[in-house]
């Protein structure tokens, strides 16, 4: 078994008398795309943040090629490898495209206090930035101003954003949500080669995504993970279709 | 080149001809009239660094604005009374030479704004708005209570300090060295706006969880936007000073605070030249309605309602239309 | 030092603690409900004070002028709400800032033009006026003890207010969700217009109660304005209780710190350095106070956490 790239032991968080993850321990391995999915209210946005750090879990680890990030805030998460897209667009509307990327770039190599020399003429943030839209499909958008994307655009460059960091592993909040048949399936295209630079982990809705894409699924109810295992997997697992997959197999 | 590009210059122009002209008509109340326009501006080109990029609603921008006119109020008068400002453990006399002043007061009040900013950034919306004011607040009530340097009455310095190889004396040479200032603020504040730290800040403005997502810590972001920020408005503090040859703390009172975040909104947000345009027209304005109503801030306040309520986008938003991304 | 001028010194803090929190409160009730900051809060405090000024010197009568400054103010809340405030409620905080700052710029001009620069006195009610004797031989003001009571009063019944009347359960239901009390069938302009008189009205009559003790003048209104700004970011932005104990702790603070740190100085400096540094450092005592609960709870001490 390859050794695991991201890692979690025990989480727990709870909000009130609300156990919004409990015991959550699962894991991501290089190459592979490893699927969470539950129903609404599940925990997986709750999950995300604890992964993400956004969120401090009550009990529990999170490991980032082997090393505890559990301390660390988002922005050392981010420069230890892990890259994040949102479930809802988090860009910033008034700057073009390029800039957008141009941000992921200047997060990848750090020093953000130059001050005099146009961050865009800088050749290595412009190349690594306009490497990422190409490979999304916008590159020709790229002096486009991002409140002018369309949504499906924009969830394009959400991803983008996270390729211009080239992560150790990525974290996907859901990024078909809203894209329609023809897009999520460029998408799904897209992520399946994506694998093989970094492991995914997906949260998604979209059930054909998943079963195309993953070669791993847990199940998360009511914050436990009640079953984990390869798409065939879940597919048969009675109490997985009880709880979840019931009406939709 | 864009209209928006077109129209600075010509405001830029603007300020180079008519002083020039005022100086050849011998009209020196223009210039020094000019030369408070171009000190505000000043004082708000570094106040926009925060607030224009960083999205910070500084309310107590003037507690920078004060530090560098005590700065120069200070240093100038133990230069004056011939009395050092300390002799032990080392001696440290004071000084009427410009750049030495400039020094102390960038390095001040770009002190206080670190501490501020330390603890007010910590917090974000209305608090930091309140919370600036507060501190705006307090050092207004220090330099009130603080009798060794005039308290209430603030201190005079009967000449104007010096600058190597001219005389500030007339009012056109130290014009010129404001207007100087100001346009190497503007170069400075343009630069950053396109540069990778304008791009992360002004990213940590719109959407501070994308840009923690990057790798970059917003706080201290804002932090050194904040800092920069003061040191500029603190060097138009002690020009300032200089001009009145007077310092007092109405220097550090809430409203020249307020009046800063004015010419910014007047002249356009997130504009480069936005603070200079508000200001010039705050400076004019004050000086006509002033002298034909005594209650000239009431058609200011309602002026400024107007603009808030309907006008968008400020003069340059008017004549330059919508601001556009760079880059 | 005596206790007798310890005990006078804390009444006199609570004195302006309690008047704090009634400017205070109306400010913390516009923002947890309508999300508005509102800077022109101190210019109907001082137009509460003009109003009891005017109106008491031309009938005499101090209750009469009460009234008005109760009716002014209130009168002057809603209608600035009704043609500027309520155009805000969408907009940024930056554009909340401006706007007000400009209605400041109107009143205190307006009021400067109707009322000229000298300051206007209103007289302590014959009644209220010289000293009492409290348990323990205390002498005291009738009028600040009366001040102290009569705010309570007001505290006490903003409290039921928000907690037992139909009003309340509007106003509370209006903090956490808009959609919610629309959805509730409330008149939400109506609510936010009576919420935004109650406050000026509260700003009004601590102006009023005030203005007999010190003058009434133009520009009087802001740096209680600021002091209320310090009350309810040591509190907590959006509780009233938050501004309570914030208004009981800045009173006490100013008014102690400027009594007793000169003299604590006086221990261990010459009296004269004393003073000096004692005076500076009780000027800025509510803002280092400020500091310190903001580092130790960032959203106040009754906020919300963020």
């Amino acid at each position: 078994m390859a050794k695991a790239v991201l890692e979690t032991k025990g989480l727990r968080k709870a909000f009130g008398a609300l156990q919004a993850t409990d015991d959550v321990s699962i894991s991501l391995r290089a190459g592979e795309i490893h699927a969470i999915i539950g129903p609404n209210g599940a925990g997986k946005s709750t999950l995300i943040g604890q992964i993400s750090g956004a969120l401090t879990p009550d009990a529990g680890q999170v490991l980032l090629g082997g090393k505890d990030v559990t301390g660390l805030p988002v922005q050392a998460r981010a420069r230890a490898g892990l890259a994040r897209t949102f479930q809802i667009s988090q860009l910033a509307m008034e700057d073009t495209v390029l800039q957008n990327a141009a941000l992921g770039a200047l997060g990848a190599f750090g020093r953000p206090f130059g001050m005099v020399r146009p961050v865009l003429r800088d050749t290595a943030i412009r190349d690594r930035a306009e490497a990422a839209l190409e490979r999304v499909g916008l590159l020709d958008q790229r002096a486009m101003r991002t409140a002018e994307l369309s949504h499906g655009q924009r969830r394009q460059l959400e991803v983008a954003v996270a390729l211009t960091l080239e992560p150790r592993a990525f974290v996907m909040d859901e990024p078909m949500a809203g894209l329609g048949t023809e897009g999520s399936a460029r998408l799904t295209g897209f992520l399946d080669e994506l694998r093989s630079q970094a492991p995914i982990l997906l949260v998604e809705h979209d059930m054909d995504a998943v079963f195309a894409l993953a070669d791993r699924i847990s199940v998360l109810v009511y914050g436990r993970v009640i079953a984990s295992g390869t798409v065939e997997e879940i597919r048969r697992d009675p109490a997985v279709r009880e709880a979840y997959l019931g009406d939709e197999t | 080149m864009t209209r928006e590009t077109l129209f600075n210059l010509a405001v830029l122009a603007g300020l180079i001809a008519l002083p020039l002209y005022a100086h050849l008509a011998e009209e020196p109340f223009t210039i020094t009239l000019a030369t408070r326009a171009v000190i505000l501006s000043l004082a708000a080109v570094g106040l926009n660094i925060a607030l224009g990029i960083g999205g910070l609603v500084s309310l107590g921008h003037a507690v920078f604005f004060g530090i560098g006119g005590y700065a120069m109020g200070i240093l100038a008068f133990h230069a004056q009374n011939y009395m050092p400002l300390m002799e032990a453990p080392f001696l440290i006399e004071g000084t009427k030479s410009m750049p030495m002043i400039w020094l102390v007061a960038v390095i001040a009040s770009a002190l206080a704004a670190l501490v501020i900013g330390l603890l007010s950034l910590r917090t974000s919306g209305v608090y930091f708005i309140m919370i600036t004011l507060a501190f705006g607040q307090m050092f207004y009530y220090f330099a009130i209570s603080w009798s060794a340097y005039g308290g209430e009455d603030g201190m005079s310095i009967y000449v104007r300090n010096d600058f190597p190889g001219l005389n500030t004396l007339v009012p056109i040479q130290f014009y010129g060295l404001c207007l100087a200032a100001l346009v190497l603020a503007l170069g400075f504040n343009g630069a950053l706006a396109r540069s990778r730290f304008g791009l992360a800040l002004n990213a940590a403005r719109q959407v501070p969880e994308r840009v923690r997502a990057v790798g970059l810590d917003p706080f201290r972001l804002r932090l050194v936007a904040f800092t920069i920020s003061g040191a500029i408005t603190g060097l138009a503090g002690a020009l300032f000073a200089d001009l009145n040859r007077f310092v007092s703390p109405t220097m550090f009172s809430w409203q020249l605070s307020g009046e800063f975040i004015v010419f910014i909104i007047i002249g356009g947000t997130a504009r480069l030249f936005g603070p200079v345009v508000g200001a010039c027209l705050f400076v004019v304005l004050e000086h006509y309605i002033g002298g034909w109503s005594d209650y000239w801030h009431i058609w200011f306040g309602l002026l400024l309602l107007v603009i808030v309520l309907f006008g968008r986008g400020g003069v340059i938003g008017l004549i330059a239309g919508k601001a556009r991304a760079h880059g | 030092m005596s206790l007798i001028l310890i005990a006078e010194q804390i009444l006199n803090g609570l004195q302006s603690g309690i008047m704090l929190f009634l400017m205070a409160a109306g400010l913390t009730l516009i923002f947890g409900v309508m999300g508005l900051i509102n800077l022109a809060h101190g210019s109907l405090y001082m137009v509460g004070a003009f109003c009891a000024a005017a109106v008491a010197a031309a009938t005499g009568s101090f209750a009469l002028g009460l009234v008005a400054a109760l009716a002014g103010a209130a009168a002057a809340g809603a209608l600035i709400e009704l043609v500027v405030i309520r155009r805000l409620y969408d907009r940024d905080h930056l554009d909340q800032v401006l706007a007000t700052f400009a209605l400041i710029l109107v009143f205190s001009e307006g009021t400067r033009w109707v009322f000229g620069s000298f300051p206007l006195y209103l007289d302590v009610p014959a009644a209220l006026s010289g000293p009492v004797t409290l348990p323990g031989g205390i002498e005291y003001p009738l009028y600040r003890l009366t001040l102290i009571l009569a705010g309570l009063a007001v505290a006490a019944g903003l409290f039921w207010l928000i907690a037992r009347t139909r009003i309340g359960i509007q106003i509370r239901a209006g903090e956490n969700d808009r959609e919610m009390i629309a959805a509730l069938g409330v008149d939400i302009d109506r609510l936010y217009t009576f919420i935004f008189a109650l406050g000026a009205a509260l700003a009004g009559l601590a102006g009023a109660l005030v203005g007999a003790i010190q003058s009434v003048q133009v520009g009087m209104g802001e740096p209680v304005l600021i002091l209320a700004f310090v009350t309810i970011v040591i509190g907590g932005i959006g509780s009233i209780k938050g501004a309570l104990v914030g208004a009981l702790l800045v009173g006490l603070t100013e008014t102690l710190g400027s009594v007793f740190l000169p003299e604590v100085f006086k221990l261990f400096m010459a009296p004269a350095a004393a003073t000096q540094t004692g005076a500076s450092l009780s000027s800025m005592a509510i803002y280092i106070l400020m500091a310190g609960v903001l580092l130790w709870r960032p959203t106040g001490l009754f906020g919300a956490r963020a």
